[in-house]
């Protein structure tokens, strides 16, 4: 079996006398050090090499790069031997922006613009300032602006044509942006002193966990409506955003409770001898360093929320992967599901990859 | 007297009489649970109109109806004139045959490549490394279509691939060979049960054994006559065959062996694949949280590497690795249910069907929230029992 290295810190290098080309010393200590090593690095070598191979062949030698518009002929003519990356080009402002107007579409691409940049200055560490808030305030409602139009001469666009993208995007930046302060809320109540506080706290968080996000959904879906007095109709997608927003709640809650709990009790005490007031000593004293601790997995909840946005596929909401399934309905491209999902996931992973990278990061600045 | 005292009593504000902190707390406790009632009652009393108007009749009377809903693929016996009582039953059976299968694999795999990314092998580490990265931040929803679409791809059944003898796969799902489990040998199975708890008893005897005077007793051969060798005799004694059915294709389908339908197949592998992922960095954690000096110190007591990690290492290790184990365990469950984007029955799929069927939305999601909130709830009863076994003692 593989072995265990002793110990991560310690230059494995160190063991034995240093000679000869750094090359071969490299080869020798990180691939070769014994026999057992090297039988498993030459098997996985082969199997790599194997893999990668094929890959390249279906992938980028045997693939079909460009096709005139509406016409999968020569996709069919490669397939099981090549990739149809054509279909791509093909369908890709589909499975962006859904049945967005076509010509109007510049405006979800300025939408999705306008978030990234917004995470972006998010994520730096010298904007974190109060006026960042008044940032996310003013770029959200540009960006309802932009979505919506009806005012500033842009057409009127609804909801139910918006889709791709900007649609996974706006589930998962509304259901942080109000997920984290009644996650917030929910924690400071969970460790409150007052039983009737705390236990509608506890559950809360208990049921929202105890559950698959599917059931929320569904429940969001066909009961809301139940819910509600008779016509008063809310849309799907605000009736998803409302689930999604009451599930980040509730993971969100937990995380900060566990940030909560490692102040030290040093710091309430001084806050009450200071005679500040509940509220003032929360946002002043405690939350600030209770978030401080859990920043890193309060980045890894984003990325998990991030992903779970995908299941409003479910119940038939056009995000990201909903176009990306419906676009290869279509009867002339839908042997090449396996590319288009491809696509889809290389989007996703660039943005969970650069949360995590981030939180890799704040982790390591943070231990000092 | 009084007339005397020149100072009157000093005036206390009403509140600090009665305890300032007390009172606050009262008014807001008694403001949150009233909005909480507010909302509940309002929501309520909508819902009894929208029914009425509706004309959907509550309650669980429709349970006993027949489903008349076909469920392709189960462990359980059903045709579509069952009740729906009996479809759930069913959906709940689908879950629990996912979900436990896919604990078992995905903690086997999440170990191998926690242990691989830890290997002074560079190539491994490095693949292990790209492996859970791009597993974790790809959505698993995504990952499920993916491996069904590549389930649905791969060559009907008279093409079936057979990578090695007695094992297809093609486009019904993966076939292996199987053996037969009736009453005979449900007798020794459950002789083999029996002799586990029997040996899980005289482990502890033997473990309370060498407390007292430090000497190893190895617990093995109890072991291998208990669990082995007396079913296997009881097997020989009454006669229990054991013949293997080899899955053969006749005419367009496979007759005997086990069948894993695409669906099932499908759900299964995207769910192990992504959960191991994440145990794969929880075992990583675990590992790397004992403290170098545990393994200097076992290596300067030239113990054997097994030994040291059975003894030294592993128990340390888990007790980082438990609690976060768990709720990998329960994500796998409550992930599960993503089965129904693809057509497996599980029981959310099922209630769903029923749901459109009979308009009960409430009495369905209600089902689907008591069944995932009992598993939930027993696996962290179990696992935290099983923490608070191995967690460390301080004084």
């Amino acid at each position: 079996m593989t072995a265990i290295t002793d110990s991560p810190e310690v230059p494995r290098a160190a063991r034995r006398p240093q000679m000869g080309n750094p090359v071969l010393r490299w080869l020798r200590t990180n691939l070769f050090s014994s026999i057992p090593n090297g039988i498993l690095t030459v098997v996985l070598l082969a199997v790599l090499g194997k893999g990668v191979f094929s890959f390249v062949q279906w992938g980028l030698a045997n693939a079909v790069w460009l096709t005139p518009a509406n016409d999968s002929s020569a996709c069919r003519a490669v397939r099981g031997f090549g990739a149809c990356w054509a279909i791509i080009p093909e369908k890709y402002r589909f499975i962006l922006f859904g049945i967005y107007p076509f010509d109007e579409q510049w405006r979800p691409a300025l939408s999705v613009l306008l978030f990234i940049a917004l995470f972006y200055l998010s994520s730096r560490r010298a904007l974190w300032r109060r006026e960042l808030v008044y940032l996310w305030i003013a770029v959200l409602g540009l960006i309802s602006v932009l979505m919506w139009g009806g005012v500033l001469g842009l057409s009127f666009v609804s909801q139910d044509r918006w889709g791709g993208l900007p649609v996974t995007l706006i589930l998962a930046t509304f259901g942080l942006a109000f997920g984290f302060p009644l996650g917030i809320l929910v924690a400071l109540g969970r460790r409150s002193k007052l039983p009737a506080i705390r236990s509608l706290s506890v559950l809360y968080v208990e049921l929202i966990r105890g559950v698959p996000l599917v059931s929320l959904l569904f429940m969001a879906s066909v009961m809301f409506p139940l819910f509600m007095p008779s016509g008063f109709n809310i849309d799907k997608l605000l009736r998803a955003q409302i689930a999604i927003i009451l599930f980040a709640g509730a993971y969100l809650a937990e995380v900060i409770r566990g940030g909560l709990q490692a102040v030290p009790r040093g710091q309430y005490e001084a806050a009450d001898a200071l005679g500040l007031s509940y509220w003032r000593k929360n946002r002043l004293i405690v939350l600030p360093q209770a978030i401080r601790h859990v920043i890193p997995p309060l980045v890894n909840t984003f990325i998990a929320f991030f992903k779970d946005t995908s299941l409003v596929l479910i119940i038939g909401i056009f995000d990201l992967l909903t176009t990306a399934k419906t676009a290869i309905i279509d009867p002339a491209w839908q042997q090449f599901s396996v590319e288009v999902y491809i696509f889809v996931a290389a989007i996703y992973f660039v943005f969970c990859f650069a949360m995590s990278r981030y939180s890799r990061s704040l982790e390591a600045t943070s231990g000092r | 007297m009084t007339m005397d005292n020149p100072r009157p009593p000093p005036r206390r504000r009403f509140s600090v009489a009665l305890g300032s902190r007390e009172l606050k707390g009262l008014f807001w406790q008694v403001l949150v649970v009233g909005i909480a009632v507010a909302v509940i009652g309002f929501l309520w009393s909508n819902t009894v109109t929208n029914l009425s108007a509706r004309r959907i009749t509550t309650g669980f009377a429709f349970l006993g109806r027949e489903a008349g809903m076909p469920i392709a693929d189960s462990l359980l016996s059903y045709n579509p004139r069952d009740s729906y009582l009996w479809a759930f039953v069913v959906g709940i059976a689908n879950t629990l045959r996912v979900a436990v299968i896919g604990i078992v694999l995905a903690t086997v795999l999440g170990t191998l490549i926690g242990i691989s990314r830890l290997s002074a092998n560079w190539l491994l580490s490095r693949l292990a490394a790209v492996y859970v990265e791009t597993l974790r931040d790809i959505p698993l929803l995504l990952q499920l279509l993916f491996w069904y679409v590549l389930m649905q791809a791969l060559p009907a059944a008279r093409a079936a691939w057979r990578p090695i003898d007695g094992v297809f796969l093609s486009n019904r799902g993966l076939i292996v060979p199987s053996i037969p489990i009736d009453t005979p040998q449900i007798w020794v199975l459950g002789a083999a049960v029996l002799g586990m708890i029997v040996f899980y008893a005289v482990q502890r005897y033997l473990v309370s054994q060498q407390m007292r005077d430090g000497q190893p007793r190895p617990a093995w051969p109890y072991a291998a006559v208990l669990i082995f060798v007396l079913p296997a005799l009881l097997s020989w004694w009454l006669g229990v065959s054991w013949t293997v059915a080899w899955p053969e294709l006749r005419g367009f389908n496979f007759v005997d062996g086990l069948t894993l339908a695409p669906e099932y197949f499908a759900l299964l592998i995207a769910l192990v694949t992504y959960t191991s992922a994440f145990i794969a960095e929880i075992v990583r954690s675990g590992i790397q949280s004992v403290p170098s000096g545990q393994w200097d110190a076992a290596n300067a007591l030239g113990l054997r590497r097994s030994f040291m990690l059975r003894q030294i290492i592993l128990p340390q290790a888990l007790r980082v690795i438990v609690p976060p184990m768990t709720s990998q365990y329960l994500n796998l469950t409550k992930n599960s249910s993503l089965a129904v984007a693809i057509g497996y029955q599980d029981v959310v799929s099922i209630a769903n069907t029923t749901l459109n069927q009979t308009g009960q939305a409430i009495e369905a999601i209600a089902l689907i929230m008591a069944v995932f909130l009992t598993i939930s709830l027993s696996i962290s009863f179990f696992m935290n029992w099983y923490n608070a076994r191995i967690a460390l003692v301080e004084r």
